[in-house]
């Protein structure tokens, strides 16, 4: 569903990696490891389309990405995406509707229930601790279980255990629906996943 | 024996090429503007009004066309680098701008130094020294963007749209200033009033544009091969080339 | 797309609401720099008629001008930015999004605010109709291209003095013919000209201005 076909990337000049062949199906998950500045996160946003390949290309149901992808595609990058003015329960409704999804109050509160902060729903983003923005960036993930490619750069970065066991339960119930999940990270957090894989980036 | 041309969009290539033909462009240039000189100093016949003064047009007018003539190239190498992926059309923008200003910077000098014997005043607010002023600032926004980005593929991609977007608006640019010029007609003179074009004139002023461009060729070409050799300078030929050297 | 453009418009008046400094802080230095000009040439009426189409322009160019880098900053800051272009939706949609919430902002409250500064400068009223009419077909073109100019310049040294250098000369036919307009009808002439050439300039600019954006913000978000 998702492949790469001799992808390589490089940054500022340098080839962080070639020939990189990848491919991920229903159900599968992805872990992409590799040291600070391996290029995780230009691998990342390469598969999202933002980043352009030095060589090779990036395939979604075999054809080249493009807006068909972006249609069925969820990426949460470092940062969280969160206008500071705005209250957690409207960053959200805006990322929501943004991206096509009927969307009410509700709705986002049970999502921000599941990440553990529905009680910070009218509070303008500026308040929130930087474990906190990280929970109201990934409550996207409850709004949108269609979705079927999720991918998340450093997902638990800034997460206490408690918040981390709910994105890992998330994922699970994502990956067992059929969905398709990239995500980088320095940590070994245990996701159940039918169809694991993982690879690690030299630099 | 198949020639292909195509073998000289890698850097690589055209950059032994390139040093190859500069020097024939030099003389060319150097032998054009020997003649069209000749004729504005020699040939020409002395105006009556403007007296000797007016032969500057001889400078003035072919840089002008050379710089509105080098935007319009540039901009076309930069966007066929952003359309096509091509590294060097991009170098290639890159090493045309400086000439171009240059051209532009000739051309209002050129004109100031037109001004002062003629109409007593370093500098006259007409359409065409007022357009100049503006291609000026078009060459320098370009070449600033250009110089404030790091990332050379992210600059020359941005340095292009921002080329493509001038080329666009120059024509709408000049337009704009011949209305304006026309309208405040009552305070403005005009360098445009130039002694009627004889055909020698006209010939003398091609003669000096086409030196002109052969000198954009050897600059641009040295430039060029300064580019390449910086943008390029991981890879395994330029560190031969240096160790030759 | 529509549901698109108006979410990006109503987002951006919100916050605009939650930060008024911003809007007025455009809105004070577009007057303040109008107010410099008689204390840097003298007070004569006359001579400040004379000025006073080109002076209130070049004050609007320069207060936009200020406006432009934050268009695209603070979403690229925040990641607001890079989540618009993984979006479904097209980008340009999300360009003129910005750039009429751009102009709601900016160039619509300093068409509105010229005429007061025309009455300073002593210019009658059809003059003062003119100068509204031609500030509000010409800022939208301001926005436009200003888009263009923002993008081109995200996350880059010295954004603000290069963004005005890139812009400033493209601005040149705005400045042309809504000044001229104005002019013309101070010497009795018919601005309808003018107002059309501003108005075909426009419709230019609306093509021009966001391809360029788009691309440049694609460019800067590689």
């Amino acid at each position: 569903m998702l492949e790469t076909l001799a992808l390589g990337c490089e940054r500022g000049g340098l080839r962080l990696f070639s020939e990189l062949a990848l491919s991920v199906g229903p159900g599968g998950l992805l872990r992409v490891r590799g040291a600070n500045g391996s290029g995780k996160t230009t691998l990342l946003r390469t598969l999202a389309g933002l980043t352009r390949p030095a060589a090779g290309e990036v395939r979604w149901r075999g054809n080249a990405i493009g807006e068909e992808l972006r249609k069925e595609m969820l990426y949460l990058g470092h940062a969280a995406a969160l206008k500071d003015e705005l209250t957690v329960l409207e960053n959200l409704d805006f990322a929501a509707r943004f991206s096509g999804l009927e969307i009410s109050a509700s709705k986002i509160k049970h999502a921000l229930e599941a990440l553990g902060i529905a009680r910070l729903a009218d509070l303008p983003a500026r308040f929130l601790s930087q474990g906190q923005r990280k929970r109201a960036a990934l409550a996207r993930l409850a709004l949108s279980p269609g979705v079927a490619l999720w991918l998340l750069d450093e997902p638990f970065a800034a997460l206490d255990d408690e918040a981390i066991g709910r994105v890992s339960g998330l994922s699970a119930a994502h990956l067992a629906a059929g969905g398709m999940l990239v995500l980088t990270s320095h940590q070994d957090i245990a996701i159940a996943a039918p169809d694991a894989h993982s690879i690690e980036l030299q630099g | 024996m198949a020639f292909d041309l195509f073998r000289f969009a890698a850097p690589q290539a055209f950059f032994p090429l390139a040093g190859k033909l500069i020097p024939w462009f030099s003389i060319l240039a150097g032998m054009l503007a020997l003649a069209g000189l000749y004729i504005a100093f020699f040939v020409a016949p002395t105006d009556h009004q403007q007296g000797e003064a007016y032969r500057i047009i001889f400078i003035h007018v072919p840089a002008a066309w050379m710089s509105m003539f080098l935007y319009v190239v540039m901009a076309g190498w930069a966007g066929v680098g952003l359309a096509l992926n091509t590294r060097l059309s991009g170098m290639m923008a890159s090493a045309i701008a400086p000439t171009g200003a240059l051209f532009t910077f000739v051309a209002l000098w050129s004109g100031a130094l037109w001004g002062k014997p003629t109409w007593g005043t370093w500098w006259v607010w007409d359409a065409r020294l007022t357009s100049e002023l503006v291609l000026l600032f078009l060459y320098l926004g370009f070449i600033a963007l250009k110089g404030a980005i790091p990332d050379p593929v992210r600059a020359d991609r941005a340095g292009a749209i921002l080329a493509l977007v001038g080329v666009v608006n120059v024509p709408i640019i000049y337009f704009s200033v011949q209305w304006w010029n026309t309208l405040h007609q009552g305070a403005s003179v005009s360098l445009m009033r130039a002694p009627s074009m004889a055909a020698t004139m006209l010939f003398g002023m091609l003669l000096m544009a086409l030196a002109a461009w052969m000198y954009s060729f050897a600059t641009a070409f040295a430039r060029l091969r300064a580019i390449i050799l910086e943008r390029e300078r991981d890879a395994e030929w330029v560190r031969l080339q240096r160790a030759a050297a | 797309m529509l549901q698109a453009f108006s979410l990006i418009v109503r987002r951006e008046l919100r916050l605009a609401l939650r930060r008024k400094g911003d809007v007025l802080n455009v809105l004070v230095f577009f007057v303040v720099v109008a107010s410099l000009f008689p204390l840097g040439v003298g007070p004569e009426p006359n001579q400040l008629r004379a000025m006073a189409a080109g002076v209130v322009w070049i004050a609007a160019l320069l207060a936009a001008v200020l406006s432009l880098p934050r268009l695209f900053a603070t979403d690229y800051a925040d990641g607001t930015l890079e989540q618009m272009l993984v979006s479904p939706q097209p980008l340009i949609v999300v360009v003129l999004a910005k750039a009429a919430a751009h102009w709601l902002l900016t160039g619509l409250p300093l068409a509105l605010a010229a005429p007061l500064i025309g009455l300073q400068y002593d210019l009658p009223a059809g003059a003062l109709g003119v100068l509204l009419a031609s500030l509000l077909i010409g800022t939208p073109v301001l926005s436009l291209l200003g888009a263009a100019g923002a993008a081109l310049t995200l996350g880059v040294r010295g954004g603000g003095a290069l963004l005005g250098l890139l812009v400033l000369p493209l601005f040149v036919p705005v400045l042309v013919f809504g000044a001229g307009a104005v002019t013309a009808t101070l010497i009795g002439i018919n601005p309808s000209a003018h107002l059309s050439l501003l108005g075909a300039f426009l419709a230019v600019s609306s093509l021009i201005g966001p391809w360029a954006a788009c691309a440049a913000l694609r460019v800067a978000l590689d």
